[in-house]
């Protein structure tokens, strides 16, 4: 497995990485100033868009470069497979911050919502603090209800939910079949399946924003919504930033692929996205089933 | 920091450092843990030994074994290095005999813990509510019931506590640990008590009983205690809560049946007059209001608005301020709804209480904005 | 600590600060790393000294209690995300190729942004004590609602600090997998690997996991802030202990990433000054696994008073002792490695055998307070802060001393100042020991951690640990005359350094030529 022969690329100083926490520290500072809290701090939305006009560029000279590199065939299996290990420890760690949200959902319906319902050890709770609280899920009824929006209905599980699930499901085939083509070099089918999984990602994207939309304008079901909402949007709302961005990377990837790049047996940037996709279908099973349907 | 300051900071230095050599502060010295007076804290007292042992014991073959080889083995001794690097049969051992020993360590762990969380057949229930920065306690039934107050830090700590209050801890009894209104215990019977908290989180810890449990806001804790002797007993909030962590503390007083129920109507009784007082709707004259206001601001308001009104870093000034001397309602709605780090009062204090310290902060310090009465408060409620 | 006179044949380092600030060479960002958690150990240790300061008698003297609250706060902070992993950040990426005889870290450029990223996380976190209401005062655990609802403005800046640290770690630990896993020397099994590697490579999969968990608790709390949700807030149906949860999910597996480092690097000098193989190696592998998996379930031993049910807290206490065990197996791996050796001891072994005693101190109490009824009494006193200091300070801290006074050489070509290196370990020695030993007196007598002002009964005990901790403090900077001294000149040091030094970062010249194993090295 360890050949380091010799061959293995070793990049040049690079001035990315440093224009890339530059453009984080102005993107974070600015939208922290831009904060209710943030009053009087030196920052504000325009340095956020100056930091992210910044990491966009970044990105652009980045991955150019990489891409650059790649097409010139500096790159050995070894490389390649430096770059395989950090794509899936990279995912792997995406993977535990929804498990925080996760866990976060399982306890409050399994522990703390019966805890303020009278259960286990905490009789009191409920006798002296929230009396007559029933802890429902969905819940809306919460202990203090005044404080927070009080939703009129939440999203069931089949209507737009059950269609996005078949979308992303789809979508997670189609980006094997584009794979297959491109194992078999056949750059038409790949370019084919390719384009139909972008489509099908933006429009799952696009649905989730209308159901927001309803959501918020409709529903009156808001992040604000007590645990229910807080669950629900951050859940959603952080699956669908990863969607989005599963996309965007996919998209890249349809140029690449129309430019001519990717080869039969090399082409990692194609499978680092397409695993990310699979990651994202994946995460989106667990909501279907636990945000929605249960 | 001040030129003064540091020179004060020096002689304080080599003045505590001579201290530290006098016999006087090398009297009662603390060094373990306090035995208690409950069932619960002398047998958490005799598991501490235990483990402390089992650690020295440990500690000694352990430290012994390397220390022995670092004296023996050493280079300059002329040792030559053996050339082992494995012994399964030793390995096996000593990973079996930590096991055993936690074995043994955690069954009478499993029945402290057992024993300790076990609120079952409380005698007496008493809620204990954290606030930043006091206790409120109410009794939930027995002969006390309904009796409800607040506990504060004693004021003159309070005072002696202040940054640069010129005034020296050492001659103050009890520094720190000392309040306004003790919570009173019948000896003998097992008090349950309802730990909650209206703020943040804050923990109620009084160490010879060994309890010690989290005030969680929104949810109730339970734990319980059956002092067997009587006396005081002191202990602190033991979270950080904020600012004045350090100076809610908690104050204990275990009396004899017949001390508690006199103790009970004497509270019975105060508490009849003062409701007496603040539902009476007569006018108050300014000189009571101000008399009760003072103290009502100095041990609720003072810690973050300073006994002088004068405020502190993030704590706005009420001396001259506007809200202190523009239209009463705006003052009133402050105190009563609080804004931002200014918790609301509304709860905590009847329209008297309020009524003298808003006319108290209106009329000190140089303010001069008239009177807010009773009704005044109650009609903005 | 620097490289400045190495000068390799093929190409040598860029010189001017584009070369620090572009780099991609892993000793180049080694020594960054280094130097700054030097930094970071010297503001976060000023911190530390404000705190010592105002405690050092009754009353308060010189800080108001918010500003204490602060500087305990930022103290905390700074000396584990500032100070103690960058420490072994930068270690790792200064010996593990080396050790593994790889040309450099398997993504360089990655590797220079998982730097770079902490001057700004750094810069934004120290940031918020010049803002209106004050830095972080909560506490290193940041609980909520006092953080939350009750945080002051500052706190969001805050908040983007920690996300930013943890992109820094993941990155880091992610770089550290791949080049441990890819690119090791032909014939380098993973069970030759060197202890340092194998306790890295662990640690780095344990920041994978749970840096991201904190990430969530930081990104919870800016939506309880900010957006209206209801997480850790149970009027709208959350709780403030389920941020203890995911706080602490991070926190405890945190705590074995600052120790098993050091674990890594203790196996490396013992046996290197007793002149003898480290004993039970393969032991000491599947202990440090035993070590991170129970790391992941012993997490709510910190909120035993919390009010969880019986259950859960018979669980996490058995758990919680579990531990002893194998890192009991490490502890005695090291005392028979030294049985029968032939010891010496220069300044690096004299750190490590400081470590094996305090650190095994620090241990004990750590397993008191695993038994949960005692912790009840334990808990959110002195007696949990001695506790910490011994397995941080005496442990993960001094392993990181020994570790520059070992490698030090191969670094800069130089051998240091023995005479100045025995000032600094015996002051360390006798003052740390000073400033921290009583604090178990301290808590055992009842007193409560975070506080500025305290009862007089307490006043001898923190006079002497604040006493110490001026000592303490003192000596730090000596360490850091010796080591701008040893950059500067001193006498030339041999490719093996030591007598008995083993590994592959020992056959390349001293110091470290810029680029090492260009092509691999054969292992046996
Ligand atoms: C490097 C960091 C580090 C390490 C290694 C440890 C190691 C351990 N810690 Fe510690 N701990 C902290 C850092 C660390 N801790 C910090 C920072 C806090 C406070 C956080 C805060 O609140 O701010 C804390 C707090 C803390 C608590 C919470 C206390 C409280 O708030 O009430 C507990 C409770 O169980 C605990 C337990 C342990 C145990 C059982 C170990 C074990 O791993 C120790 C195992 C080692 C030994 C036991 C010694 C060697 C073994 C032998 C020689 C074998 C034979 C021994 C026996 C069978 C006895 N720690
Ligand atoms: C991770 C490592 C780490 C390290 C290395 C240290 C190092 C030190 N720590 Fe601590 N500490 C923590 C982690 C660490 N700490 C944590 C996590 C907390 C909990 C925070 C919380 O409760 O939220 C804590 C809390 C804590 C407290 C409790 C505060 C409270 O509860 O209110 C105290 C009190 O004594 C303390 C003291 C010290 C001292 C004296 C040192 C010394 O070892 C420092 C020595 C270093 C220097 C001093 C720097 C070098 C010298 C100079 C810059 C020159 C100037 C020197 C002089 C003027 C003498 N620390
Ligand atoms: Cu209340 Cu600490
Ligand atoms: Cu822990």
């Amino acid at each position: 497995m360890s050949n380091a022969s010799g061959g293995y690329y070793l990049p040049e100083p690079s001035k990315w990485p440093v224009i890339g926490s530059i453009g984080l520290f102005l993107t974070l500072f600015g939208f922290a100033s831009a904060l209710p809290h943030g009053e009087g701090a030196v920052g504000d939305l325009t340095m956020m868009y100056i930091g992210m006009a910044v990491l966009i560029f970044m990105l652009f000279g980045w991955f150019g470069q990489v891409i650059r590199e790649s097409e010139s065939g500096a790159y050995d299996a070894q490389v390649d497979r430096s770059f395989r290990m950090g794509m899936m420890w990279f995912i792997f760690s995406e993977i535990m911050f929804f498990a925080a949200f996760f866990g976060a959902l399982f306890y409050v319906r399994t522990l703390a919502l019966p805890w303020l319902g009278g259960a286990d050890n905490n009789a009191a709770t409920n006798e002296f603090l929230w009396n007559g609280f029933q802890p429902n899920w969905p819940l809306n009824a919460m202990p203090d209800p005044e404080s927070f929006s009080q939703y009129k209905e939440t999203i069931g599980a089949w209507g737009i939910p059950a269609l996005n699930t078949a979308i992303l499901l789809t979508s997670g085939i189609t980006v094997t079949l584009a794979h297959w083509a491109l194992k078999k070099a056949n750059r038409g089918a790949l370019v084919f399946w390719l384009l139909a999984t972008v489509v099908l990602g933006f429009v799952f994207v696009g649905f989730q924003a209308t159901e927001y939309v309803h959501a918020y304008t409709e529903l009156n079901l808001k992040l604000s919504s007590g645990i229910y909402g807080s669950t629900f949007f951050m859940l959603t709302g952080f699956h669908g930033l990863h969607v989005t961005i599963g996309a965007i990377m996919l998209t890249v990837m349809l140029f690449r692929a129309m430019k001519g790049h990717f080869t039969a047996d090399n082409h990692f940037a194609f499978e680092a996205a397409a695993w990310y996709w699979h990651f994202v279908d994946v995460v989106w099973l667990g909501l279907f089933i636990f945000v929605y349907w249960l | 920091m001040s030129v003064s300051k540091l020179k004060k900071g020096v002689f304080g230095l080599a003045g505590t450092a001579l201290l530290m050599t006098s016999s006087h502060a090398l009297a009662d010295k603390v060094l373990n843990m306090r035995q208690g007076v409950t069932e619960v804290s002398k047998d958490i007292y005799s598991l501490h030994m235990i483990v402390l042992w089992i650690c020295v014991i440990i500690g000694i073959g352990v430290f012994g074994a390397m220390i022995y080889s670092m004296i023996k083995h050493r280079k300059s001794q002329g040792a030559v290095a053996a050339t082992f690097h494995e012994n399964h049969k030793l390995e096996i051992l000593w990973t079996v005999i930590p096991f055993v020993v936690l074995i043994g360590l955690a069954i009478p762990a499993t029945k402290s813990l057992l024993h300790l969380e076990d609120t079952s057949d409380a005698d007496l229930t008493v809620k204990v509510t954290g606030y930043q920065w006091k206790w409120n306690y109410e009794y939930i039934d027995g002969p006390a019931q309904g009796v409800n107050f607040f506990s504060n830090l004693n004021s003159t700590h309070n005072e002696v506590r202040q940054l640069d209050s010129g005034k020296n801890p050492v001659e103050i009894d009890n520094y720190l640990l000392d309040v306004d209104n003790r919570l009173v215990l019948p000896v003998g019977k097992k008090v349950r008590f309802l730990v909650t908290s209206n703020d943040v989180i804050h923990s109620w810890w009084v160490p010879d009983f060994a309890v010690k449990k989290d005030a969680i806001p929104g949810y109730i804790n339970e734990i319980w205690a059956r002092a067997d002797e009587e006396g005081t007993y002191r202990g602190q909030c033991a979270e950080l809560c904020g600012k004045d962590h350090g100076f809610m503390p908690i104050v204990v007083d275990v009396v004899s049946e017949d001390e508690y129920t006199k103790w009970t109507s004497a509270q019975k009784a105060a508490a009849a007059a003062e409701a007496a007082a603040a539902a009476s709707t007569r006018d108050w004259s300014k000189a009571e209001l101000m008399a009760r206001g003072e103290k009502v601001y100095n041990t609720n308001c003072a810690a973050c608005h300073q006994a002088n009104g004068e405020g502190l870093g993030p704590f706005p000034a009420l001396k001259g301020s506007a809200i202190a001397t523009g239209p009463a309602a705006g003052h009133i709605g402050i105190v009563l709804n609080g804004k931002n780090a200014m918790p609301p009062f509304a709860a905590q204090m009847n329209d008297l209480d309020l009524a003298a310290v808003i006319t108290y902060e209106r009329n000190a310090w140089g303010n001069d904005a008239g009177i807010v009465q009773p009704k005044d408060v109650k009609a903005a409620r | 600590m620097s490289t400045d006179t190495a000068h390799a044949e093929h190409h040598g380092a860029p010189s001017g600060l584009s070369r620090w600030l572009f780099t991609t060479n892993h000793k180049d960002i080694g020594t960054l790393y280094l130097w700054f958690s030097f930094t970071m150990l010297l503001i976060g240790g000023s911190m530390a000294m404000v705190i010592r300061l105002e405690l050092f008698e009754p009353g308060l003297q010189w800080v108001d209690p918010n500003f204490f609250n602060t500087m305990t706060t930022m103290h905390g902070l700074i000396m584990v995300f500032g100070a103690i992993m960058p420490a072994f950040v930068g270690l790792a990426n200064w010996l593990i190729p080396m050790m593994i005889g790889a040309p450099d870290m398997a993504l360089p450029r990655m590797n220079n942004w998982s730097f770079w990223i902490l001057p700004f996380a750094g810069i934004m976190l120290v940031s918020t004590l010049f803002m209106e209401g004050g830095g972080p005062n909560f506490g290193w655990t940041f609980y909520a609602p006092l953080s939350t609802t009750y945080g002051p403005p500052s706190t969001d800046f805050f908040i983007f600090a920690v996300h930013m640290l943890g992109f820094s770690s993941i990155m880091g630990s992610i770089n550290i997998i791949a080049t441990v896993l890819n690119m090791r020397a032909p014939g380098m099994t993973l069970m030759k690997m060197p202890m340092f590697v194998w306790t890295w490579l662990i640690t780095a999969f344990l920041l994978i996991a749970v840096m991201p968990v904190l990430a969530g608790a930081v990104t919870m709390m800016l939506t309880d802030r900010n957006f209206g949700t209801s997480f850790f807030d149970a009027s709208g149906g959350g709780d403030p202990v389920l941020f203890q949860h995911v706080f602490w999910f991070f926190g405890h597996p945190e705590v074995y990433i600052m120790i098993l480092p050091a674990f890594g690097i203790i196996s490396h000098i013992i046996p290197t000054f007793a002149r003898k193989k480290l004993f039970g190696y393969s032991s000491m592998v599947y202990a440090t696994a035993s070590i991170a998996f129970l790391s992941f379930i012993v997490w709510a031993h910190h909120m035993m008073t919390v009010g969880m049910p019986v259950a859960g807290e018979l669980f996490f206490m058995y758990a919680t002792v579990l531990i002893a065990v194998p890192t009991g197996v490490k502890v005695f791996n090291w005392v028979a490695t030294m049985w029968k050796g032939s010891m010496t001891f220069e300044t690096p072994m004299q750190w490590a055998l400081a470590f094996v005693i305090l650190f095994t101190i620090g241990g004990f109490s750590g397993l008191m307070l695993g038994v949960a009824p005692i912790d009840f009494q334990y808990h959110d006193t002195y007696f949990v802060v001695a506790h910490f200091h011994y397995v941080l300070v005496t442990g993960a801290l001094f392993s990181i001393i020994a570790a520059v006074y070992f490698w030090l050489p191969k670094w800069t070509g130089h051998m240091y100042s023995r005479s100045l290196a025995n000032w600094h370990f015996w002051m360390s020695m006798i003052f740390v020991n000073l400033t921290f030993f009583p604090q178990h007196f301290l808590g055992l007598a009842g007193m409560p951690r975070r506080i500025p002002d305290y009862n007089v009964a307490f006043a001898d005990f923190n006079q002497w640990s604040s006493i110490g901790a001026f000592g303490f403090g003192l000596a730090q900077l000596l360490f850091l005359v010796l080591v701008i001294k040893c950059i500067k000149g001193g006498e030339k040091a041999t490719s093996q350094v030591w007598e008995s030094a083993e590994g592959l970062e020992w056959t390349v010249d001293s110091p470290a030529p810029y680029h090492t194993f260009a092509t691999a090295p054969e292992i046996k």
